[in-house]
């Protein structure tokens, strides 16, 4: 299982697919996506990292917290958030993601935080029928109707659907597809809707219900590594060029 | 600009490589030149018609080309920055007063005729000059 990342809901946009279809898409942005700490076996009893997003100014920090971002020696971050991880794909403190976690046609979980809609009825909120607007029907005609049996049970049943807060609440929308992926800017666009406001925090993982693509990086895309890696190629072909200059 | 203006602005200027799209409005007659795959082999269709809407700009941006073909109107929708569109050629100016030609559905030959624009917008005025 690898990590999943913590990215930020920039809105929607459309791209056209080879076929010239248009194809509507959902760019999120990772910002900063870096690992906060660890859980390992040992210590926590089970393995996970935990990521942070964004930038926080130091005085909104909570105390505690800033002795977390003072030990992993990073900035502190706007949002964090933990993401179970099996043993092999644990990260170092300090890392950075990169959209390059996820490849393009991979199936991803996004879960996030829905718009808030407020004390609705239960024709909005459940999708309930409603009375009708004529034939007897006096000031119910929006009302939900029977909520039960008779003297036995004698009770409405727990969980039934009635009127209520709707929305602002966590929403998981499971398999949706990457379009496009764009390490430099560190953007990811997905095909369709995702939940949430603009500018709010989205966690992106890997499907749960499909299997992954053999391409994916393990034990997850990094930021830094392909910088070091470049770096390392760059001075390599520096090396060359003086060589060759010599 | 945010983020997501650029990436429009980036994926509109990719689209527009080597192509010139003829500045038309609602009136003029368009042919468009689309790309037909007929299993292995690519070909080119023209549709050639009267372009009675335009709506949105940018990557979202589509038009509206209205033809009859045997006796029956035919309208087709195409993204203005489609791939599938090879070209688009400018046949003939149309002078109309409206942005939205939809009262041509319910008109039929003469009447559904539009009138051609020789002066305004987008048309040198060659006459005017020499004087």
């Amino acid at each position: 299982m690898r990590t999943g990342v913590i990215a930020r809901k920039e809105g929607m946009t459309r791209v056209f697919s080879e076929d010239g279809h248009h194809v509507p898409v959902t760019v999120l942005k990772l910002d900063n996506c870096q690992v906060v700490s660890v859980r390992t076996e040992e210590k926590d009893g089970y393995t996970a990292v935990q990521l942070g997003a964004g930038k926080a100014k130091i005085n909104r920090v909570a105390k505690a917290q800033r002795t977390t971002f003072a030990k992993a020696k990073i900035e502190p971050k706007k949002k964090v958030a933990e993401f179970r991880v099996s043993p092999e794909n644990l990260l170092e403190v300090g890392a950075e993601l990169s959209a390059a976690h996820f490849v393009p046609g991979q199936k991803v979980d996004i879960c996030g935080t829905s718009k808030g809609k407020g004390f609705q009825g239960a024709m909005k909120r459940h999708n309930f029928g409603g009375m009708r607007a004529s034939h007897g029907v006096s000031v119910s005609h929006r009302a939900h109707g029977s909520t039960g049996q008779c003297q036995d049970p004698g009770k409405v049943f727990k969980g039934k659907k009635m009127a209520g807060q709707m929305g602002n609440e966590r929403v998981t929308t499971q398999n949706l597809e990457i379009v496009a992926v764009d390490e430099k800017e560190n953007l990811i666009l997905v095909k369709g809707s995702v939940p949430g406001c603009n500018s709010g925090w989205v966690y992106v993982t890997d499907a749960v219900k499909r299997s992954a693509p053999d391409n994916i990086p393990l034990p997850a895309g990094l930021k830094s590594a392909e910088k070091t890696e470049k770096k390392v190629e760059d001075k390599a072909e520096e090396v060359k060029a003086e060589d060759t200059k010599e | 600009m945010n983020i997501v203006q650029k990436l429009e602005k980036r994926e509109e200027k990719k689209l527009l490589e080597g192509k010139t799209i003829p500045n038309f409005n609602a009136g003029d007659t368009v042919k468009v030149n689309v790309k037909v795959r007929e299993g292995k082999r690519e070909r080119i269709q023209a549709f050639e018609g009267v372009c009675i809407a335009k709506s949105g700009k940018g990557i979202s941006g589509s038009f509206t080309v209205r033809k009859i073909s045997y006796n029956e109107g035919v309208e087709r929708v195409f993204p203005l920055l489609s791939p599938r569109i090879e070209s688009i050629e400018l046949i003939r100016r149309g002078s109309v007063r409206r942005a939205k030609l939809y009262y041509l559905r319910e008109r039929r030959g003469k009447a559904a005729r539009i009138a051609e624009r020789t002066t305004g917008h987008g048309i040198e005025k060659k006459e005017t000059k020499k004087k």
